[in-house]
């Protein structure tokens, strides 16, 4: 009985931060069509239903993570950077230096968690949704969220990686940006303006709470390194990444059918 | 029925999205920490509530949010009123932004940041006017870039030039940002956009593409949420420099 209370309680309380977050969209969106655009939303009844069930559905979603998935990632991210897991048969409140090549799990795992909650991701779903409707086959819901969980899988495991070697971030997000310039040049035109988008859609819900977990965890646990300064920027690569491997599986794709184009074209 | 079967298989959909977090943290937790998973009735309770909730999330945005966004970008191109076109554009990217939980946490964070650097003083007061001048600073620079995306979804600009000017801004003000403030305003790029803000954003710049005559879906529809995720890094380094 008190498990039930506890959970509506809880429930109740996801299903006001959903509201809160949701009202001013409805304020400005109600404002303007009474307003400006002086006409009645059309499917009213439709959309509202929609609504709850976006409202509801969002509450459902963060409970069971709260409920499960969160505490055992945070718990496992505080295990796999404890100098005790790093480096098996270190005495008790003795000096260690850190050799990069030591944190190798914990790349891995960086890696594992930023492609496996991207996958999970609900606003890239609704990006891949619309994009595969939009380009009529050529950008695909499955093909564009694995491309785009790549790009997060390797923006992670750097990020870990650049905490531990302790080098200043923006070197890193420069280089990434002259890449994805010089990409922007050779991909398809119409890949782009969704390549740029996926950086954007990535971290939100799921990915966010689970990364900044770890990449605390190992500014803590490193030594020379501060939560306040380190701690952040594994966002900022889990944004960069996936514009590069979006425009690669474009540029892939193209590839491809040019190849089976050739092909064909010998076959004659 | 036909309702039921579309819900199971929709909740089908939700266990695949799902399956590769489980599969991650049950071999790291058995084959590499080499642990038992605590509470699994608990886990296993958590991960049906995620299901469903996703599985509702995604009818929703079918029914809800995609014609919503769409309605209202047909609305306004038949309107022929790019004015309001434009101060809609803006209050849905400050409105969306201002009350986002993701930047109400990451700017009391960085508050923290300011205050032990001693850049602001270490009262609440300070700490609490800090961060809230952050996040108008995050607001206003989203609505600014939802407002740039639609005026070039209207006049068809190619994206990357426009882009590249961001990245360029973004690397001079890391030169003159202090460098605390760094790791904040590159992570402040990818909070901004939530999960309802994502979808919205994105039917509403699909659709006034597909209204526009000339403009095409896929190449001027999209880049609406990449000048929403870019704006808020230049932003926050120049309040970074402003109030140091």
């Amino acid at each position: 009985m008190a498990l039930l209370t506890e959970f509506l309680y809880q429930f109740f309380f996801n299903v006001l931060m959903t509201l809160k977050d949701v009202l001013p969209i409805i304020g400005i969106i109600l404002g303007f069509q009474f307003f400006v655009i002086r006409k009645p939303i059309p499917n009213f009844g439709r959309v509202l239903v929609g609504f709850i069930y976006v409202i509801l559905g969002l509450a459902l979603f963060l409970q069971g993570l709260e409920q499960a998935l969160f505490p055992l990632g945070r718990l496992m991210a505080e295990q796999l950077t404890n100098p005790s897991f790093i480096i098996p048969n270190l005495a008790e409140g003795e000096e260690y230096v850190v050799h990069w090549p030591d944190y190798f799990w914990v790349y891995i795992f960086a890696a594992a968690i930023g492609f496996s909650t991207t996958i999970a991701e609900p606003s890239l779903l609704a990006v891949a949704m619309k994009a595969s409707e939009v380009s009529g086959g050529t950008v695909t819901l499955w093909g564009l969220r694995i491309a785009v969980a790549i790009g997060v899988a390797i923006g992670i495991a750097l990020g870990t990686f650049r905490i531990v070697t302790g080098t200043p971030l923006h070197y890193y997000i420069i280089a990434g940006y002259i890449i994805v310039v010089i990409q922007t040049f050779y991909a398809p035109r119409s890949i782009i303006p969704l390549a740029y988008d996926s950086g954007g859609v990535t971290t939100s819900t799921v990915t966010v709470p689970l990364v900044a977990a770890l990449g605390l965890g190992l500014a803590e646990t490193v030594p020379g390194r501060s939560p306040l300064l380190d701690g952040f920027g594994l966002i900022a690569f889990a944004s960069l990444f996936p514009m590069m491997t979006v425009m690669g599986y474009a540029q892939v794709g193209l590839a491809i059918a040019k190849y089976r184009g050739k092909l064909s074209e010998s076959d004659d | 029925m036909k309702q039921v079967r579309a819900f199971v298989q929709s909740l089908l959909g939700s266990i695949r999205d799902l399956a590769p977090i489980i599969i991650v943290i049950a071999f790291f937790q058995l084959v590499i920490l080499r642990q038992p998973i605590p509470d699994l009735a608990n886990i296993l309770a958590g991960v049906a509530l995620v299901m469903l909730g996703l599985t509702l999330f995604v009818q929703g945005l079918e029914m809800g949010l995609f014609p919503l966004g769409e309605n209202m970008a047909y609305a306004f191109a038949r309107k022929g009123s790019v004015v309001w076109l434009l101060v809609f554009a803006f209050l849905l990217g400050f409105g969306t932004t201002i009350a986002e939980p993701a930047l109400i946490a990451v700017s009391a964070e960085a508050a923290e940041v300011a205050a032990t650097g001693g850049v602001i003083g270490t009262t609440e007061e300070d700490k609490k006017n800090y961060a809230n001048g952050l996040r108008l600073t995050v607001a206003l620079s989203v609505g600014f870039a939802i407002l740039m995306g639609v005026i070039r979804i209207i006049k068809g600009w190619p994206i990357h030039y426009l882009i590249i000017m961001g990245y360029m801004g973004v690397v001079v003000m890391t030169g003159f940002a202090p460098e605390w403030i760094v790791g904040i305003a590159y992570d402040s790029g990818g909070v901004t956009t939530s999960t309802i803000t994502v979808p919205l954003v994105t039917a509403l710049g699909v659709g006034l593409a597909s209204s526009i005559k000339g403009r095409n879906p896929m190449v001027d529809g999209f880049g609406l949420i990449a000048f929403a995720s870019l704006t808020p890094m230049i932003f926050v380094m120049l309040y970074g420099v402003i109030t140091s």
